[in-house]
């Protein structure tokens, strides 16, 4: 299982979970399985072609995806995922 | 610069430490540091820096006092409401501290005042509600040469890193862009837990001093995320991106600019 979390602004649509399990081969995959069992996390994470939205971090074992694969970034069973959008309160 | 007997009981828990001395002390005498917003973060920071015995605070603020920034504004009191953040705080620092001399500045941040405000500055802090600013104050500091401390707050979560430019990512390596409004939680909903910003606000104090000081390992490179529900740190690492729009191998942004709507994607108003 791939354990992704989840930040405070996509909670709503895991129903407050900060962490759902999911299994999946590769960063594009996860985000379709999510968006099946947590429909809309794709249009919050992707444009309209598909392409990640550019203010939206994705962390593969806290390295920045970006330099991997992007989101083809392979995953693998115990690999833990996190979402890291901007955050502007101060 | 001579310390009197006064200062050195003032300062004598700093001068004890063998990574400060009395040369430390003086350093700190001797820096000027910017704090850009005094609210959440701003405050925590504004206090301990005064405190340290930070030779000049500057403060950017342009707004009052409202009640619902008690909450977690600890620099301003119940009875400074309606009074403008930056005399209230000017208040509090030299009642604390009155070797510290404070710099006001009650106005917005914008593409025009930044650079010619930075450049008096040693290190700068970011303690702003809103994404644009966030954006302009780190653009500023990259072509002002300044090194800046980013934080972010909101509900249970906080953020913090150390921005060195040309030598460290920036807000924009790792954010390219302000979200565009509607794509982010609704700010006024969104709500803050307000010990959050003493947390956040003082570790962006710490790192100051610690460039200021010329110690330690700066937290550049790492995007400390700190979770409140759980009492978490978490460090995430953070690389500078040979496409950044701003100090990239090709940039685009070449000159300061203002964005336009102030709270554009933002996830907390002001006040909120």
């Amino acid at each position: 299982m791939i354990k992704v979390r989840i930040p405070t602004p996509l909670r709503p649509l895991t129903k407050g979970q900060g962490e759902v399990e999911t299994k999946a081969g590769s960063v594009v995959e996860m985000i379709e399985v999510l968006n099946s069992t947590h429909p809309g996390i794709k249009d919050r994470l992707c444009d309209e072609t598909g392409e990640l939205r550019r203010f939206v971090n994705i962390y593969v074992n806290e390295e920045d995806i970006r330099f991997l694969k992007g989101k083809d970034t392979s995953l693998k069973d115990g690999d833990e995922v996190s979402i890291v959008p901007a955050i502007a309160g101060g | 610069m001579e310390f009197t007997e006064e200062q050195i009981n003032r300062y004598s828990r700093h001068i004890l430490l063998p990574e400060v001395g009395g040369k430390g002390q003086k350093k700190i005498a001797k820096s000027r540091i910017l704090l850009v917003g005094a609210g959440g973060l701003g405050s925590p920071a504004a206090l301990y820096l005064a405190a340290a015995g930070v030779g000049t605070i500057g403060l950017i603020d342009s707004d009052v006092v409202d009640l619902t920034n008690l909450q977690r504004q600890i620099l301003h009191h119940t009875p400074d409401v309606g009074r403008p953040k930056v005399l209230s705080g000017k208040e509090k620092i030299q009642a604390l501290n009155p070797d510290v001399s404070v710099s006001m500045y009650e106005e917005r941040l914008t593409a025009g005042n930044a650079i010619k405000i930075f450049g008096d500055y040693d290190v700068v802090i970011d303690g702003v509600d809103n994404f644009t600013a966030k954006f302009l104050i780190n653009d500023a500091c990259f072509f002002a040469g300044k090194s800046l401390v980013h934080g972010g707050i909101l509900r249970f979560d906080g953020r913090v890193t150390t921005i060195i430019p040309k030598q460290s990512a920036c807000y924009r390596c790792v954010f390219k862009t302000p979200p565009p409004s509607g794509l982010v939680a609704s700010c006024q909903e969104a709500g803050v837990i307000g010990v959050l910003a003493g947390i956040i606000g003082t570790i962006q104090a710490t790192e100051a001093l610690k460039l200021v000081l010329g110690i330690g390992r700066p937290l550049t490179d790492r995007l400390l995320d700190f979770d409140a529900r759980k009492t978490q740190f978490r460090e995430i690492k953070v690389r500078r991106n040979p496409n950044c729009a701003l100090c990239g191998e090709h940039p685009t942004i070449t000159e300061l600019f203002d964005d336009g709507d102030p709270y554009a994607g933002c996830d907390m108003r002001p006040s909120a």
